[in-house]
This record gives structure tokens, sequence and C-alpha cells, in this order.
């Protein structure tokens, strides 16, 4: 029996074998991606309008990979995307001009925080989990809204100064380098995001939401998860909210307000949750119907937008994009 | 100069005022586990039912507070049975959403029929001025308020603890399965309590009118208020509902007198402190 002590360095195991399969592109992703690059290349394309969809589907997306991968909701998710997008504007502020160094830098302080609040929640679940998430930032909104000396208070901070990105491109008025500049921080993002949701350690997390019980007698310890991938998601909300002031060069305290909470929550149920592109199939859907709307009748939108929740949650409990995968492996089967 | 007193009874007489608004969702999340967020849309539709009768009809300001009670009482029944009910057991997420989607329709409808402006209300003469009451100037209007709030505990505490409904309704918190299996018909004990606490909203609406104004963002400003009593105080308790109430009432009228710079913040301090401490609440059981 000597074939069984030699190390078998070619054939893949069967975990590897998984690992491999969930990882591969599909062609709709593909699809995806390009489309919102070609969208760049449509002429008279309202290219701030798509801006915002991309920083809100990355927002949407963070909040996913807390709810959707580890079934931790939040009414906060807001205060992350806030504290990016204060440190974003400080920065540019005070002479770091630099945008992608920026973006990491506003990432990080949101990362940390987020990991601060993952080990103060990690206790508590159910409507107190969603109280102390929504009281911490209503707190947060409180301090920046009072703190008017420093943070500007409603009118927002002014004079915040971006440069080029690379030296090379410059935020011009149409939005062209502000919507390029945010796909490709929102597709770099979304890549990593990817890779941990398909890693080992995103299957960790889909476990402990689905079993907690059954992943601690497996000996996999699921507090420490919680603080972890609060860290991520508040991280990528972070630099959501970086990208949003890098290209308006203006933050006020709406970037953190409950009403943000409740929208990219809406956003990423419209969507679908556990997918990662649920955040931005909502996001789409959401702001090109706000618009449509508030077009239309400025003061009725909010109308049909609680007409949608309420059908969305009513008929489509799971979510545009799951429901969407279900009839495509539906129609393929017959 | 207003005593430390004069504040605290300003703080009881708001505190009532959200004790009154939120003591029916807290019971009914209490028996079905559902997250009504619509019930801080139920006080303004009470709000905007005494301001038309009133103002439309003429009818007095006392007649209209039943008025208001019946008239939102019917639409939480009608609106529980058609959309509700069919969202019992989902999770809380889904009944948030669901709720807060009946929300932001019920301040576009409220735009619609009465305008998007401030209505303006002022209560008859007889409640209106200033009282002495035991050496101190109150306003008559808060007494009334606390009168009526506190009458209103009384017969909350006193009608779940002494009636055969009140027991019913008991039964059918503590176990509704267990409930169930004895024959109780849980599904018509919660319509009728969804009713009464949806129109015990419409009341607060209306009683509220005068003092916090009512126009079509009312919902929005006060949901976070009535989630922090319902969870802070315990759900399903009343005393707990009670005690949070004023609890918070009386916060946040010291805070905006002795120190406005503060905002919210004590509150929403107060409130992390509390839910840390106690998740299940101040009064609430534990598991």
């Amino acid at each position: 029996m000597s074939s069984l002590s030699e190390p078998s360095v070619q054939a893949p195991t069967p975990g590897q074998r998984y690992f491999a399969s969930v990882a591969r592109w599909g062609p709709g992703e593909i699809i995806f991606w390009a489309a919102l690059l070609a969208v760049f290349f449509i002429p008279g394309a309202n290219l701030p309008l798509y801006g915002q969809i991309l920083i809100w589907g990355l927002f949407a997306m963070s909040l996913d990979l807390l709810l959707g991968y580890r079934g931790i909701p939040s009414l906060g998710h807001a205060a992350f995307f806030g504290i990016g997008a204060y440190m974003a504007g400080y920065l540019g502020k005070f002479g770091w001009t630099e945008p992608i160094s920026g973006l990491l830098l506003a990432s990080l302080a949101a990362g940390l925080v987020g990991w601060l609040t993952g080990r103060v929640i990690h206790r508590v679940s159910g409507i107190a989990l969603l109280m102390v998430t929504l009281g911490l930032n209503l707190i947060l909104y409180d301090i920046v809204h009072r703190q008017s000396d420093f943070t500007g208070g409603d009118d927002g901070l002014q004079g915040i100064i971006i440069a080029p990105v690379l030296g090379l491109f410059r935020f011009d008025i149409y939005g062209r380098t502000a919507y390029l500049y945010a796909l490709a921080s929102a597709f770099a993002l979304f890549l990593v995001a990817r890779a941990l949701v398909k890693s080992p350690f995103g299957l960790a997390l889909l476990g402990a939401r689905e079993n907690p019980r059954r992943m601690i007698t497996l000996g996999t310890p699921i507090d420490r998860d919680v603080s972890t991938v609060f860290a991520i998601a508040a991280a990528m909300a972070g630099a959501a909210g970086a990208l949003l002031t890098q290209t308006t060069q203006f933050v006020s305290p709406a970037t953190l307000s409950f009403q943000r909470s409740a929208d990219v929550l809406v956003i990423l149920i419209i969507g679908g949750t556990g997918r990662l592109y649920g955040g931005f199939v909502g996001a789409i859907l959401f702001l090109l119907l706000r618009e449509w709307l508030a077009e239309l009748s400025p003061v009725y939108w909010y109308f049909w937008i609680g007409l949608l929740l309420i059908i969305v949650v009513a008929f489509f409990r799971r979510g545009i994009v799951p429901s969407a995968e279900t009839l495509v492996q539906r129609l393929r089967g017959q | 100069m207003i005593s430390f007193l004069t504040v605290l009874f300003n703080g009881i007489a708001y505190g009532m005022l959200l004790f009154i608004m939120s003591v029916g969702l807290s019971v009914t999340m209490g028996m079905m586990n559902f997250v009504n967020l619509a019930q801080a849309s139920f006080s303004m539709l009470g709000g905007y039912v005494m301001v038309a009768v009133t103002q439309t009809f003429g009818i007095p300001f006392l007649l209209s507070l039943p008025i208001a009670f019946v008239a939102v009482g019917i639409v939480s029944l009608v609106i529980e049975r058609l959309v509700f009910r069919h969202f019992y057991g989902t999770d809380d997420l889904t009944q948030v959403l669901l709720t807060i989607g009946v929300v932001f329709m019920s301040i576009a409808i409220v735009t619609y029929f009465w305008g998007g402006t401030y209505r303006q209300f002022s209560v008859p003469p007889w409640l209106s001025g200033q009282q002495e009451v035991l050496g101190f100037t109150l306003e008559r209007y808060r007494v009334f308020l606390v009168v009526v709030g506190g009458a209103l505990a009384i017969a909350l505490v006193f009608g779940l603890e002494r009636t055969r409904f009140g027991a019913i309704a008991r039964a059918c918190v503590d176990n509704g399965r267990v409930a169930r299996a004895c024959g109780l018909n849980t599904d018509l004990v919660f319509a009728i309590t969804f009713a009464i606490g949806g129109g015990l909203a419409g009341l607060a609406g209306a009683l509220s009118a005068n003092l916090l104004g009512i126009d079509p963002n009312f919902p929005l400003r006060y949901l976070v208020y009535l989630l922090i009593v319902v969870s802070v105080g315990g759900i399903g308790t009343i005393s707990g509902t009670l005690i949070a109430g004023l609890m918070l009432g009386v916060a946040d009228v010291a805070v905006k007198y002795y120190a406005p710079q503060l905002g919210g913040f004590v509150i929403y301090v107060i409130t992390v402190a509390v839910m840390l401490w106690r998740p299940r609440g101040l009064m609430g059981r534990s598991a």
C-alpha cells in the first residue's frame, strides 16, 4: 500500500474542487460588469446618476456581507458610510488630496469602528440588535449634526479638494472621471467581497447564519466572526461613503442619517440578499425608479416606493436576483 | 423661572403621550411577534381625523377623541385583516420593511388629502392657559394629558388583569400555541387587540396634535421614539411601556430645557445602554 503514503500533489481534494467550482465566473456576471462599463460610452448618458447607483450598490453589497451572509441585520449601516465620507472629506480638506490612498484610509477608519461595534454587539440579537445598531447610528448623527464648528453641521464640509486620479484624470463636471473611478473602485471591492464569500471563511459565515449552535459543536468559533465580518462590511461601507465624498467634493450629515440606513436596507431587500449582486440590482432599480417617479410627481413618489416595498416582501420575499435565478433554472430544467 | 418640578411634570405629560402611542405596538409585538411600524402612521391618522371632525363638522374636542379612537381602530383592523395577518411568522426584517412600506404610503396619502403643511390646531379655551395646582402653575392641557394618560394606564392594567378578555389576551401573549390548543380563537383575540392598540395610537395622535403638531412626516419623526419606548420597556408589557414612556418623556424634556446642545444624544445613549444591559427591556421577562 505504498500509494497511500505518497503525497498526492496533483489531485485536488473535494474541498478544493468545491471552492474552485463556486469561484468560477458565470456569463451573467461578465455581462453585468461589461454592461456597467458600456454605460460610460453611451453618448449623453446621465453619468452622475449612474455613479450614484454604483456607490449605493457598493454600500448595499457591504450590508449584504453582514445581513445576507452572516444573518446580522443592522438598522444603522449608514454610520459607517458616513464615517468613510467624513474621513475622506477631512483628508481632502486638510491637504491629503490623493484620492486612492484617501479612499483606503477612509475605509480603514470605518473598518476600525466597525470592528469595535462588532465587539459590542456580538452578544445581542433580535430586536435588541436592531435597536443597538439604530441607536449607535443616531448617536453619531446627533454628534455630527450638533458639532457644527468642526463638521459644518447641516451645511456640510466645504472646501474639499481632491487631486486627479493617478495624477492624470481630473474630476470633471460631466462626471466622466467620477463614473470610471467609482466603477473601478466598486469592482475592486466586489472582487474582494467575492473572494471572501467563496472562501472557507465565507462558508463558515453561512454556517453561522444557518445554525449557530451546530457551528459551535463543530468547533468553529462564531463570536469572532461577528466582529471580523462587521469590520469588513463597515470598511466597504466606508469606502462607498468616501467615493461619494470624493466624486462630489462635498459631505453632509445626510450621509449618516437614519434615512440612509433604511434606504440601503430597502435596496438590498429589493435586490435580494446573499448574492452580492442583489445590492447592485436593487440600487439600479431603486435609483432609476426614484429619479423617474420624482420627476413624475415630486410629492407622491414615496407612495410608489412604499407599494414596491410591500409587493417585494409579499411576492418576491427573497428579492429580485434570487427569484430571477430560480426562474432561469426552471427554464433550463425543462 | 421654571422649576425642576414643572420640567418633570411636562416630561410626564409628554411621556403619557408616548405611552398611549406605543402601548398597542408593545402588546401586539408580544402577542404575535409582529413588528408594526405603521403604528406611527395610525397616530398621525388620529391627529388628522380629530382636526377634520372638529374643524369641518364643528364637533367639540372632547367628543372628537373617541371618534379618532374608533375611526383609527377600524382602519387598523382593516389593514390587519387585509395585509398584516399574512405576515405573522415571517422574520423581523420582513415585517419592518412591510410596515415601513405602509408608512411611506400613508405619508403620500395624507399629503394627497390634507396637503403637506403643518395643521394648526388650538384646543378649546377651557383647556388652554394655566392652572394653579397645589401651588404650582401648570398648563391646563398638560394636566389634562396626565389625567387621561393615567386613567388609560389604570384602565389597561385593570382590563388586562381583571377581565375575561384580559386573561385570554394574556394567555395568547404567554403562549399562543397552547392558548390555541385550549380552544381559544387566538386569531380573533389578536384582531381585537390590534384594533384597540391601533385605536389608542389614533387617540394619542389626536391628543398630541396640539403639542407636537401634525404633518405628513409625523410617522417618521416619532417612529424611532416608539421603537425605543417599546424595546426599552420590554415587549408585551404594559407597565414596562409606561415606565419607558415616562422615562423617555422626562429625559427628553429635561435635556431640551437644561442642555439643549445635547439634543437626542442622552436618549440614544440610554437606549443603547439598556439594550446591551437587558436585551429584553427593563420589564421584559428573561427567556
